[in-house]
């Protein structure tokens, strides 16, 4: 009991980065129909970003300001990241053929693993500054439910973040737009939305959600490298499309299932075999569900 | 009242060797409800997709005047630009609502330039502060004035996916209005209405007038068109065979020729025909 209650706080965190960086993949689907196969990078830039900010703040400030600082440039670089690869790698792809910025992207998350590389070293960063301790939730025959205070942080900080998300997409006329051109982007265009401005604000607002996921992931790990975003990116890949491509709280939905799924298989069979676990569940939601659990059935418009 | 608001000069459009528009001039009179009539395939939506910007012409030019003198070409703005600067609007002969969205934001979608113009890079809109909330409530002012005019202000909250047909087709006019535009373009209307729902329409349409905003037209139900339509303007094979009012157009040899001579048993526009031969 204590040992799923242990599994279960541990996969709920790990869920929560994973939806983070699904929101970002998703999003994108939905409005121009492609896989940023690049955002698992804008991630893990995220989190350089963030280790360079605890690095340079450590002794200057307390942790939780260090964190919060973090957080908040680690969002405004990776902003600027994202904006700047739809504009270099996609836009001028838009209207050729489908594959092309699929291709691109791919181009565009080997160049950044490599700009990383070169620039910040090959070897594991570990971070400057940890929060230990944390609230004892269950002792039992001395095994010890932990829930740490980097856990709470991880979903509260999640949490918080989603709200501002969902707040901005269902509310605000930006969100609006967003959502008109993700349904008919012509159409928008013809009610006088930017569509291109629209795109760019997504990818604007997905690379910050990103970046969050990236310094979440250097709290809980501790240690980071230049190829974390490739394995984080396929997860997360996965949980949009388990969730149901294009269907925001599916992408959080698909996220915390992996999470959840990677724990208590890591927890209960073998480590290693953890993403065989995750695939093979992938394979067979899709199979009996092709649009994943909240996704459409759209019909292909004449 | 009898300016012209636009003016549509040599306009041709060519899709590799077909010409759907071959050298077509007209002009569309402010405060006037304009309608381009023609049997099917004589080009009338290619002349609607090149005033709204969907096409980039082949050659010839699109004017229109937001004030008496003053002349802005359409054809050399970008897509989303027709709407903000060029305040067109326009509707499509097969509904393009946003569906999964509610009535009520289909309307703010339309009005989004004034909005986000108020939101201070988004941050006065996330705190609900300032002047973004007049201008939301402008918004929302005004989507009720059209939701009232379209007796949709029932179904506000209501996915548009969800709104029976008629009542779509109202929405998308409401919508259209939402932009604030100084001429409406109007693709088959009433195609699919019953002819309460007909007769409704042609009520809106008279209003929006009245309003201010003048129309252009295509439609094939000639008794919205001989009612309410101040200016005719007839296409056959991309070309203008007549222009002028209904009681002229009515009585056009060429037009009754064209709708005639060339029809055929399966003709889909023999009813028109039959409109037009009816009427004299």
């Amino acid at each position: 009991m204590a040992y799923a209650l242990q599994q279960l706080v541990n996969g709920i965190t790990l869920g929560m980065i994973y939806g983070l960086i699904a929101v970002g993949y998703t999003m994108v689907y939905g409005i121009i129909g492609m896989i940023n196969f690049a955002h698992g990078d804008v991630f893990m830039v995220g989190a350089f970003v963030g280790i360079i900010v605890l690095t340079a703040l450590t002794g200057v400030t307390s942790v939780p300001m260090g964190i919060l600082a973090a957080l908040l440039l680690s969002a405004g670089v990776c902003a600027l990241y994202g904006f700047s690869i739809e504009r270099v790698a996609y836009r001028p792809l838009r209207g050729s053929f489908r594959l092309a910025p699929l291709i691109s992207a791919i181009g565009m998350s080997i160049l950044l693993e490599n700009y990383v590389q070169t620039s910040q070293g090959a070897l594991e960063r570990a971070i400057p500054v940890t929060v230990p301790g944390g609230i004892q939730l269950m002792n039992e025959n001395g095994f010890v439910v932990q829930l740490s205070w980097m856990q709470i942080a991880i979903v509260v900080v999640t949490l918080v973040t989603l709200a501002i998300f969902t707040y901005i997409v269902t509310k605000t006329p930006l969100g609006r737009s967003m959502r008109a051109v993700e349904q008919d982007a012509k159409m928008a265009a013809l009610l006088g939305i930017d569509t291109n401005r629209t795109i760019s604000y997504t990818f604007i607002i997905g690379s910050a959600l990103a970046a969050v996921a990236g310094v979440m992931f250097l709290l809980y790990y501790g240690v980071i490298d230049f190829y974390i975003g490739f394995n984080a990116g396929i997860k997360a890949f996965t949980a949009a499309v388990l969730g149901g491509i294009g269907s925001l709280p599916g992408a959080v939905l698909g996220g915390l299932l992996i999470g959840l799924i990677e724990a208590f298989w890591s927890g209960y069979a073998t480590v290693a075999y953890k993403d065989v676990a995750v695939y093979s569940i992938l394979a067979i939601v899709l199979m009996f569900m092709p649009t994943g659990l909240l996704g459409r059935n759209d019909v292909e418009k004449v | 009242m009898s300016d012209t608001l636009l003016a549509v000069t040599n306009l041709t459009m060519r899709f590799g060797g077909l010409t759907a528009v071959n050298a077509l001039s007209f002009d569309a009179k402010r405060g006037n409800i304009t309608a381009v009539i023609g049997p099917n395939g004589a080009g009338k939506t290619t002349v609607f997709n090149c005033i709204t910007g969907f096409y980039k012409p082949t050659s010839g030019n699109i004017a229109i005047a937001h004030t008496p003198g003053t002349s802005l070409l359409l054809d050399k703005l970008p897509g989303h630009a027709i709407t903000k600067k060029g305040r067109v609007a326009r509707t499509f002969q097969n509904i393009r609502l946003f569906g999964g969205m509610t009535v009520l934001e289909n309307l703010l979608v339309a009005q989004h330039n004034e909005l986000q113009a108020a939101t201070g890079f988004g941050v006065l809109a996330i705190l609900g502060l300032g002047k973004y909330r007049a201008a939301e409530k402008a918004a929302i002012e005004r989507a009720k004035y059209w939701l009232d005019a379209t007796s949709l202000i029932d179904r506000a909250d209501d996915p548009a996916a969800s709104l029976p047909y008629g009542a779509q087709r109202r929405l998308e006019i409401a919508r259209a209005m939402c932009t604030n535009p100084v001429l409406l373009c109007l693709d088959e209307p009433a195609a699919g209405l019953n002819p309460r729902e007909s007769q409704a329409l042609n009520e809106l349409l008279l209003k929006i007038r009245a309003d201010g905003c003048s129309l252009l037209l295509i439609e094939h139900d000639m008794g919205v068109v001989m009612k309410i339509s101040d200016h005719i303007i007839v296409l056959d094979h991309g070309k203008k065979i007549a222009d002028g009012t209904p009681a002229e157009i009515r009585s056009n040899p060429t037009v009754i020729a064209a709708y005639l001579g060339e029809g055929d048993d399966d003709d889909p526009d023999a009813p028109i025909a039959e409109t037009l031969a009816a009427a004299q």
